[in-house]
């Protein structure tokens, strides 16, 4: 047991323990803040797969815009302080089962896979991850094209945010 | 290498040394000395914290035109331990409705979105917490974190104010983060790299502050405003919402938040140095071979805090001359003006960066000062112009009224 | 070292709940926090392959980094689409948002 996998472990359990008080958390506010701790764990986890950027990238982005977005929309969208409503449908069984298929049947098909226990390739003494991915991003023989339709993708979704949620009085 | 060259190194050889000999095993042994190192760190800022609070009141003192403490010890030195004792005794309340565990954790995630900031920040080229080839962007994370930590405090406190400072604050913050992100982009389009330590190299003998003067401004006042201090302080002024975020919180939590802000403050002051004033390195006097001496990590520690201390200390002299402004201007004034401008300003430098690089080196400063001085004027041009048309607009209508025409009149 | 499938069980796990937070959920915030979870497993898949394939092709971290900027477009139009609904319905309960059955 090496030291990552004893790290890789501690937060596998962590992120999916997060992940299922998410789901099943009644009160919506700390169901957003365990989202941020899931986030969290999938940003170390990141770390652990050497995708340093990726992993700091998460934090801004994830944590400190869409967590912050959650939380404000919770905050919006209630009449009172604490949710006595019922949180989960009345076929909610129904889902469970889907998903527990659904964890099953992924599991089944990647076993039968000849990589699956693939170990992980040494990085390659000055491997400049940041600077390939930066030339990648804008390198025309790369994928510069979809990264400036991401950025289209972007600017409509603020123009539409904004005006969707625009309070004219 | 001996302790005056290297003094991380060594201490860690040593102790290494004394606890393999105990019969630890050796992953136990560096597991236990980077604990010992991070609560080193950690106490050495901890207790700089302290003095930062005795500094704050005293510089403010001055700037009102009075003395400060001065009662307890000389110089009122002992004055910040009086304070600390006070609020470690004072009533640890919850209010009632309150959410215990989110209100608990929420100083604790304020202080440590600070003090995560500095294992990243070089003290020295050989004493640093990690050497993050990310080092910019983690600035944002750990901001990031302070903002979910202020959410949290408004929101837990089952108080209206609360709930309405938090979320101005978050706002602001949330806004504020767009220019400061691209601020951070110019010293990483100057030297190449986002990494802390070769941002500080690459600005021997230029720092940053002569090629980008403009950037560093736009950086300090977005830096101030996600401190949450004056002039954007709208969510704590007292006058407006009492306190703010932390409303509901008494004794060492009240204390962390307050801790956490100043530190954050010399945080930034740090940061704002490292990024365009040359961090710990002397403007290229030790590369001279008469000072190589100067090259001691010791020296670099010194020449870090010191220039840290004269970023916080202009950010106190922001702070306490400004006024404080309205969040719909505070707003407005980063979406409508600064982001712009940051943008324009982060392409201009990266073109005129690959332009003017390899070219003489007094043609490359003077023109990306010049550019940069050249963008600031235009940029307030616009603005005037733009304020102008709005108050025409407003004084026009003032004097169709015609009620006010001897207030207008006296004006003139 | 840790074997691939570690990283492939972990996301299937991540996106296994959120797909039970997107069909059980009553709530349309819950739901959207079900979709992310879903997204940041999709991001774990990319990634880990990446790192465990071909290190020189970068596609992998690109990908990820446009699913970033695709859950963070998402997230935002979705929670305005909710906020607009919850004003005029004063619910957001998935079951009451029904002014399209018959």
């Amino acid at each position: 047991m090496t030291a990552q996998q004893i790290i890789f472990l501690v937060v596998g359990f962590v992120t999916l323990g997060s992940a299922l008080m998410v789901v099943t958390s009644h009160n919506l506010i700390h169901a957003a803040l365990w989202l941020v701790s899931t986030l969290f764990g999938v940003a170390i986890i990141y770390t652990l797969l050497n995708a340093g950027f990726l992993a700091v990238v998460q934090v801004v982005v994830y944590i400190g815009a869409i967590a912050i977005l959650f939380i404000f929309a919770v905050m919006l969208t209630r009449k009172d302080m604490r949710d006595q409503s019922p949180q989960l449908n009345k076929n909610w069984w129904v889902g469970a089962l889907l998903a527990v298929v659904t964890f099953g049947g992924l599991f089944f098909l990647l076993q039968s896979w000849s990589g699956f226990s693939r170990t992980a390739a040494d990085l390659p003494s000055g491997f400049d991850a940041i600077g390939r991915l930066g030339e990648a991003l804008v390198s025309p023989d790369a994928f510069v094209l979809p990264f400036e339709v991401a950025s289209v993708l972007l600017m409509a979704a603020l123009v539409g945010a904004v005006y969707l949620a625009f309070n004219r009085k | 290498m001996n302790f005056w060259n290297d003094p991380l190194k060594v201490a860690a050889d040593w102790s290494m040394e004394i606890l393999t000999g105990w019969g630890m095993p050796e992953v136990g042994a560096r597991v236990l000395i980077a604990f010992l190192g991070v609560f080193l760190l950690i106490a050495v800022l901890m207790v700089l914290d302290i003095f930062l609070v005795w500094i704050e009141r005293k510089v403010v003192a001055r700037f009102q035109d009075r003395i400060g403490p001065n009662r307890l010890g000389p110089f009122g030195l002992i004055q910040p331990f009086a304070d600390i004792i006070k609020l470690l005794i004072k009533e640890d309340i919850t209010p009632t409705g309150a959410d215990k565990v989110v209100y608990n954790i929420a100083p604790m995630l304020s202080m440590m979105s600070v003090l995560i900031l500095w294992a990243a920040v070089p003290l020295a080229p050989v004493i640093l917490g990690v050497d993050l080839n990310v080092g910019i962007l983690f600035l944002i994370a750990a901001g990031a974190i302070g903002t979910l930590s202020i959410i949290m405090a408004g929101w837990s406190s089952n108080n209206k104010f609360a709930m309405v400072g938090a979320f101005r604050q978050v706002a602001v913050m949330i806004s504020f983060e767009v220019p400061m992100l691209a601020m951070l982009l110019i010293p990483t389009v100057l030297s190449g790299s986002m990494g802390m330590n070769s941002i500080i190299q690459a600005q021997y003998p230029i720092p940053f502050v002569l090629l980008s003067p403009l950037g560093a401004l736009i950086f300090l006042i977005a830096a101030i405003a996600e401190l949450g201090r004056a002039p954007f302080d709208l969510a704590e002024g007292e006058s407006e919402l009492v306190s703010g975020y932390n409303i509901e919180y008494s004794g060492m939590k009240f204390g962390m938040f307050y801790a956490g802000e100043l530190l954050h403050a010399f945080t930034f002051g740090g940061f704002w140095s490292i990024l365009f004033f040359g961090g710990y390195g002397l403007f290229g006097l030790e590369k001279i071979p008469a000072l190589m001496w100067l090259n001691n990590p010791f020296i670099n520690i010194f020449t870090l805090i010191a220039k840290a201390m004269i970023g916080y200390w202009i950010i106190m002299w922001v702070k306490y001359t400004m006024l404080r402004i309205r969040i719909d201007h505070m707003l407005a004034f980063n979406w409508k003006f600064l982001t712009p401008l940051s943008f324009v300003l982060l392409m201009m430098t990266a073109l005129l960066n690959v332009l003017l690089r390899d070219g003489s080196t007094w043609l490359y400063i003077s023109g990306m000062f010049l550019s940069n001085v050249l963008l600031a004027w235009t940029a307030l041009e616009i603005a005037r112009t733009y304020s102008r048309r709005e108050r025409e607009k407003v004084e026009g209508s003032k004097h169709s009224l015609g009620a006010v025409e001897g207030v207008a009149e006296a004006h003139h | 070292m840790i074997p691939l499938s570690w990283y492939l069980i972990l996301s299937a796990g991540l996106f296994s709940i959120g797909l039970f937070g997107v069909l059980s959920r009553r709530n349309a915030v819950a739901i959207l926090l079900g979709v992310e979870l879903m997204l940041n497993a999709v991001n774990v898949n990319l990634v880990a392959f990446w790192r465990y394939g071909d290190l020189a092709q970068m596609a992998g971290q690109v990908f990820a980094i446009i699913v970033f900027a695709v859950a963070a477009a998402e997230v935002a139009v979705g929670l305005a689409l909710i906020i607009s609904v919850y004003r005029r319905r004063n619910t957001v309960v998935a079951n009451d948002i029904d002014l399209m059955k018959w």
